[in-house]
């Protein structure tokens, strides 16, 4: 639907890689089962998230850091339109070219297009979630274009014709053993004798590496941080990988979420100290490159930026999930959340996968968007993420507003309800009442009964079926509290449910009549 | 002081013991008990599930139960109830567009507290068995809940309580930040993932040899007790507020609905 101006009425979803082919408890029960894979996790993240707690502890003002990290991504929203034309004007001015990419596919033609026309049939690539998402590798190579990953984790994930399933650690699924075995299978001249010694590995992958680099003369990246103000463009790395990518080839191709700028250079402090802890629990980051424009005879003479929209301008119409953009992408979220740490990112279907994916992808792609909406309630909503993440997005928040809108969406459009449906209804009208409660509790006695002489119930119907999987429901007691309340202020002479009188005190609470056995 | 009590559903039909004890707790220390009888349940379950339309009267219930009641302040012995009551409330009002709504369950949500919120912060127990005379000779374990830590941020209150509490060897759980895996409807639509959660927490309260895992929200103790009962742990769970009640001449277990200890009466 357009208005008249020719302007869509609605700003259209994404596409790419954010959609799960199935729903979050089918594939996690599936991942679960992988014993190695919850290892490798466990071991991982608890790894991680104790050295971010370390260093994060060590600066007295995160608060304060979190809360300008915070301040400066909301007031980048609030004016992104107007940000993004003065970074456009400022780039260009340098010497880039930008493109402007509305979803997956336009992006992936832009970059395609720019590759044909320097005649090469190869480029190096520096880790990019948002190649991740828009899935640009395959399509390059549906275009006879071969796109070779350089940093260490996505090599390995590439050679194993895997998927990430971290966004900071692809590869944290696979330990040393198994990437030695992928290194002898898929890398092109790798030693017989290769150990799993970690040194030793990463010795192979960098003489692999480098005869990419140097012959290499187109590269493709993303970009951690867009500074409007001069038109700069930084990536933020460990390996140094990324700097060959971004100094040695004659081409350079970045793409960009739209929501990756900051207003100012300055703004970049407050990012530089947020970023590296929450990611790598590291003070600072081995690499921190930034680019402006085209500089005469040093560096990449072709800068090119496909600025990306693929489904953030829907995101950033929604009033409740709109904070998700501020995300930089750190994995803070991911490695304190207790479902990715059992599950792995692949159970999340998407590139972005964790807390932080629960969100954006249903926000990229629309709720209604096949099987993305089993991912809001893959989450216990402990608020883990929340307390990590150093933008303070709000994810508990954000998951229960779209669990809100899946619901919303369905109503009416289901011909029989769910039985979640009925029993959120019937246990609406039965909560909403002190009376009504009361008249169900009267009830309790019989689920006594189901519970049987050892007074748990073991085996539940349908939905609640979930619950007695795994645990037992104690036998509900002879008498609820309410009951209980009423009977002793009826016998202390008061009407029931007023109060008693103070002087009656603890024994009265407790007269022998209304001790209750244990069992 | 009048304190109203807010039993919460799951307290109020499952675990009436706790509720009595969160009564003798607050009478023992001289204050008169209010239950105002219109309340029901604070509608967690409808909000976090997406049942917004739904929790609106359940909200709407628990705002008019509460003020109208004649009391100074509110207290539930469940932190996420209590979180419930304070951040829920106004925004399921402001959802369905009810500024007055907003305004009143404001008003009570910041009369609310949560128990151990109440008795150090407003009440000044600072030794639950000098001014409670709490008693309780058992090895127990202590998990703080998701919401109790980190929507209200109770902190130590919790702790610092059981630790004053005569007579008991209080176990430090390992692990003891991560959730348990609860989740309302998270442990029945994600009841895989949940058990998982729930196996690693269970593990980890048994390796403290406690005879018993206590907390301060009743649901996530009958999730790990429930888990516990399943994989035939003799160690239970038990809530907090009848530790804290429990004395020398009338040990929990005379109160208690939940089991205490299999095979090992309470002396
Ligand atoms: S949501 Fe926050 S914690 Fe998670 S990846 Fe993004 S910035 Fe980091």
């Amino acid at each position: 639907m357009t208005t008249f101006l020719g302007m869509p009425a609605l700003p259209a979803f994404g596409s790419g890689n954010l959609f799960a082919g199935e729903s979050f408890p089918t594939a996690a029960h599936r991942e679960l089962g992988n014993a190695q894979l919850r290892a490798n996790l466990g071991h991982a993240t608890h790894t991680i998230r104790d050295k971010r707690q370390a260093v994060v502890a060590e600066l007295p003002d995160w608060e304060q850091l979190r809360d300008a990290g915070s301040a400066i991504k909301q007031a980048v929203m609030a004016r992104l339109p107007e940000l993004l034309e003065e970074f456009e004007t400022n780039f260009t001015a340098r010497g880039g070219v930008i493109h402007w990419a509305r979803d997956a596919r336009e992006a992936n033609e832009i970059v395609a297009g720019l590759v044909r026309d320097t005649g090469e049939t190869e480029v190096v690539k520096i880790k990019s979630m948002a190649t991740q998402e828009i899935g640009l590798n395959e399509y390059l190579e549906e275009q006879g274009i071969g796109a070779f990953e350089t940093d260490l984790a996505e090599l390995i994930v590439q050679l194993d014709h895997d998927k990430p399933s971290h966004i900071l650690v692809p590869a944290i699924h696979k330990n040393r053993t198994e990437i030695r075995d992928i290194f002898l299978r898929e890398m092109p001249g790798a030693d017989p004798a290769l150990t799993d010694d970690p040194s030793v590995l990463a010795m192979a992958a960098r003489e692999h590496l480098r005869r990419k680099f140097l012959t290499a003369k187109v590269a493709v990246s993303g970009a951690n941080f867009a500074l409007a103000d001069s038109g700069t463009l930084a990536v933020v790395e460990s390996e140094g990988n990324g700097r060959m990518c971004l100094t040695l080839p004659e081409t350079l191709i970045t793409v960009m979420g739209i929501e990756k700028l900051l207003p100012t250079w300055q703004d970049l402090e407050v990012f530089m100290q947020l970023l590296p802890r929450s990611s790598t629990g590291e003070r600072m980051n081995p690499y921190t490159s930034l680019w402006t424009g085209v500089t005469e005879g040093d560096g990449p003479q072709n800068v090119h930026l496909v600025l990306l929209d693929n489904g953030r301008s829907a995101a950033l119409a929604d009033e409740m999930g709109r904070s998700a953009l501020h995300c930089i992408r750190c994995s803070a979220c991911m490695n304190v959340c207790p479902v990715y740490e059992r599950t792995g990112g692949h159970a999340y279907g998407s590139t972005y996968p964790g807390p932080i994916g629960a969100i954006l992808s249903p926000l990229l792609t629309g709720i209604e968007a096949e099987e993305n909406n089993s991912l809001p309630y893959a989450s216990s909503l402990c608020g883990a993420c929340y307390d990590a993440c150093p933008v303070k997005i709000n994810i508990p928040d954000i998951l229960v507003h779209l669990r809100s809108v899946d619901v919303d969406s369905k109503r009416g459009k289901k011909k029989v309800p769910s039985q979640m449906d009925v029993g959120m209804k019937a246990a609406s009208w039965a909560l909403s009442s002190g009376k009504r409660l009361g008249l169900v509790e009267k009830g309790l006695p019989l689920g006594r009964l189901a519970a049987g002489p050892d007074r748990k119930i073991t085996k539940l119907p349908g939905i609640a079926a979930g619950w007695t999987q795994s645990r037992d429901i104690p036998a509900p007691p002879a008498q609820s509290f309410r009951d209980w309340w009423a009977k002793e202020h009826r016998n202390a002479g008061g009407a029931p449910g007023t109060p008693g009188t103070p002087e009656a005190g603890p024994s009265r609470t407790l007269s022998p009549d209304t001790k209750e056995t244990p069992q | 002081m009048r304190i109203a009590l807010f039993a919460t559903c799951i307290v109020d039909a499952m675990y009436p013991a706790t509720a009595k004890a969160t009564v003798r707790i607050l009478e023992r220390l001289g204050h008169e008990v209010v239950f105002p009888s219109g309340q029901a349940c604070c509608g967690q379950m409808h909000v976090n599930t997406g049942y917004l339309k739904e929790a609106v009267p359940v909200v709407a219930n628990h705002v008019a139960a509460f003020d109208t009641a004649d009391y100074d302040v509110a207290v539930a012995p469940s932190g996420s109830c209590v979180a419930s009551v304070k951040h829920q409330h106004p925004m399921v009002a402001r959802a369905c567009g009810d500024a007055a709504l907003e305004a009143r369950a404001t008003a009570v949500g910041t009369k609310t507290y949560e128990l151990s919120e109440l008795l150090v912060d407003v009440l000044g127990v600072t030794d639950a068995g000098a001014q409670l005379g709490s008693y309780f000779p058992h090895r127990v374990t202590y998990h703080p809940s998701c919401h109790g830590m980190r929507l209200l941020r109770l902190g130590d209150r919790q702790s610092r309580l059981l630790r004053t509490v005569q007579g008991i060897d209080l176990a430090e759980l390992p692990e003891q930040d991560q959730c348990c895996g609860f989740g309302g409807t998270f442990s029945m639509k994600n009841a895989d993932v949940s058990s998982a959660m729930l196996q690693d927490k269970a593990a980890n309260i048994e390796s403290t040899g406690a005879e018993l895992c206590t907390g301060g929200d009743a649901s996530c103790l009958m999730h790990i007790g429930g888990g516990l009962s399943r994989q035939g742990s003799s160690t239970t769970t038990l809530h907090l507020a009848e530790i804290l009640a429990s004395t020398m001449e009338e040990p929990a277990s005379v109160i208690g609905e939940v089991r205490v200890s299999t095979g090992k009466a309470l002396r």
